[in-house]
């Protein structure tokens, strides 16, 4: 079937161009390696207060989150300059299917999270995080679903807007509360004192019923309520990227 | 090859707080013969590259019909877009791939094999003079390579029918020439039908058996180079005067040159169109340096198509549209 052979010829090319350029994928790991080594020991002696026996078990999942999203939301900079190059109408005026157009680089944004995310865990291991694997492969099929709804979507919303200068308030005017109100670096909850008014804030965010479920798998704790919630929106949350995606790519005009 | 009727696009912008739509290309009929080389000409903004996007599928007609290389543009868009190459004007390959992996990677989204693409591709490399090149980085290539790299990608798939868009635009003009062998080499070696768009009648000229004018997203002419340009009369010379008191004497010369013209006189400048400037020229400036006149600077131009375009609209190529 051409979407697969198409989304596979897409794959291979935008792939073998990001191993060609491999700045950007260690920029992007830069980012929360920082975030363990600098941030991570301020956590330690709070372990108690947040309630946790090892602060980086507990930090480590969000640290990952945080790679997911990051990474592939601003994935659609890279789609802007591909339009300017011409690549983008160059492709969509081959019979290629329109979708593999997206999804041979959305392939291409999971296969490199998971190598950043292995590398994060191995770290994490490094600093002293101690926990279940199977929670943590778990946990990386987690964040490979939030990374492929955010990187669709940011293509989608790249191929509409095509101008970094559109792009870049609107991402980032995502990005941001969701890293504050997803309990990312601290958690919210009233149990460590956060005030009532944050966490009912913060239980809009389908993003932090994900790092809840994410240090709940991380200490080995599968089949709980806290990490089907976390599965759920995750699931939503990639179904509607997907969709969003898909469509804007299939447009006549896009 | 292809044959349109009545292919309009509108567009909705916002213009202020209100929605307006913006009439792109309002109705277009376009034919084009097998074999045939057609130029699509007009200023910036005219509506050739909406319309070329039309044609490729890249943007649907808000209304109008079309059959493109013998498919129904709605209704088999992929059949179309199987047998037409399209060479847009803002490039087809990335900076830093390799030029030979693109032209594979390309013709493998046709379901080309990626033998048969590679043996393609190093075909097109030596046709298009871009030997050797095959492991370069599209970004260290010149202007002019990375047009004909455009080109090749392009062709790789053997369309019957190919759309370039712009294909000098940037160009210095020893690759031009160049580019233009290499795109009237498509016709006469392997019968490929050609539709370009431009804004340089010397790019039509060169190359187009016939030219379709459009401004405002409407064709108002449709013809040879050769007729269009009869439409306007002769070269235009333009003498420039060191005094003002020579101005009327210099004018009375260059107006015995025309039949039933006279020469316009803005400030020291005496201009008027003349047929075939070059033969007339010696005797003029010997009349004007028998009458005493001095002239500071003296230009022939020859008919362009913002002259061209002036005789048709009634108004200039250059002025903001």
């Amino acid at each position: 079937m051409t979407f697969f052979y198409d989304t596979w010829v897409i794959y291979r090319r935008q792939l073998r161009l990001a191993l060609r350029n491999p700045a950007w994928v260690i920029i992007g790991l830069a980012q929360p390696v920082l975030y363990l080594a600098l941030f991570g020991p301020l956590l330690k002696p709070l372990a108690a207060q947040i309630g946790t026996a090892n602060a980086y078990t507990f930090f480590v999942p969000g640290l990952l989150i945080q790679l997911g999203l990051f990474g592939a939301l601003f994935a659609g900079f890279g789609l802007v300059s591909e339009w300017r190059e011409g690549v983008i109408e160059a492709e969509r005026v081959t019979p290629a299917n329109r979708a593999a157009l997206l999804f041979g680089r959305v392939l291409r944004d999971l296969s490199l999270l998971l190598v950043q995310g292995i590398v994060l865990i191995a770290l994490g291991f490094a600093f002293g995080m101690r926990g279940s694997l199977l929670g943590m492969i778990l946990g990386l099929v987690l964040i490979l679903l939030l990374g492929g709804a955010c990187s669709a979507a940011s293509y989608a919303l790249a191929l509409t807007l095509k101008s970094e200068d559109a792009l870049a308030p609107i991402l980032n005017s995502i990005a941001l509360p969701v890293l504050l109100l997803a309990g990312i670096l601290l958690p919210i909850s009233i149990a460590t004192g956060a005030p009532q008014w944050l966490v009912t804030v913060s239980d809009f965010m389908p993003i932090k019923y994900l790092v809840n479920a994410l240090r709940e798998l991380f200490v080995g704790h599968v089949l709980t309520i806290t990490t089907m919630w976390g599965a759920l929106w995750v699931l939503l949350l990639f179904a509607l990227g997907i969709f969003y995606g898909t469509r804007t790519f299939r447009k006549d005009n896009a | 090859m292809i044959h349109a009727r009545g292919l309009a696009r509108t567009f909705d912008t916002k213009r202020g707080r209100e929605r307006v739509a913006v009439k792109a290309v309002g109705g277009v009929d376009i034919d084009v013969e097998e074999g045939e080389i057609v130029g699509f000409l007009g200023p910036n903004g005219a509506g050739k590259t909406t319309t070329l996007r039309m044609l490729t599928t890249l943007l649907k007609p808000t209304s109008g019909t079309a059959t493109v290389a013998g498919f129904d543009l709605a209704r088999e868009p992929v059949k179309v877009r199987k047998a037409i190459g399209y060479v847009s004007q803002s490039g087809s390959t990335a900076g830093i791939a390799r030029a030979g992996e693109e032209i594979v990677d390309h013709a493998l989204l046709y379901g080309i094999s990626a033998g048969q693409a590679e043996k393609r591709g190093k075909e097109l490399f030596d046709q298009l003079e871009l030997e050797g090149m095959w492991a370069r980085q599209p970004k260290t290539m010149s202007g002019g390579q990375r047009r004909r790299l455009d080109i090749a990608m392009g062709l790789v798939h053997d369309p019957k029918l190919v759309f370039l868009d712009e294909p000098s635009t940037g160009l210095d003009p020893q690759a031009r020439a160049n580019l233009w062998t290499h795109i009237s080499d498509l016709r006469t070696k392997l019968g490929t039908t050609i539709f370009l768009t431009t804004h340089y009648l010397d790019e039509a000229d060169a190359l187009c058996d016939r030219i379709l004018v459009i401004d405002h997203g409407v064709i108002v002419a449709a013809d040879t180079p050769d007729a269009l340009k009869r439409e306007v009369a002769g070269d235009l010379v333009e003498l420039v005067l060191a005094s003002e008191s020579e101005v009327a004497t210099a004018a009375s010369h260059l107006s015995k040159l025309g039949t039933n013209t006279t020469a316009d006189i803005d400030g020291l400048v005496v201009s008027m169109r003349v047929q075939h400037a070059g033969a007339e020229l010696p005797g003029l400036l010997r009349a004007l340096d028998g009458a005493g006149v001095t002239l500071a600077a003296i230009e022939v131009r020859r008919p362009t198509l913002d002259d061209v375009f002036l005789t048709m609209t009634g108004r200039s190529l250059r002025e903001d549209a």
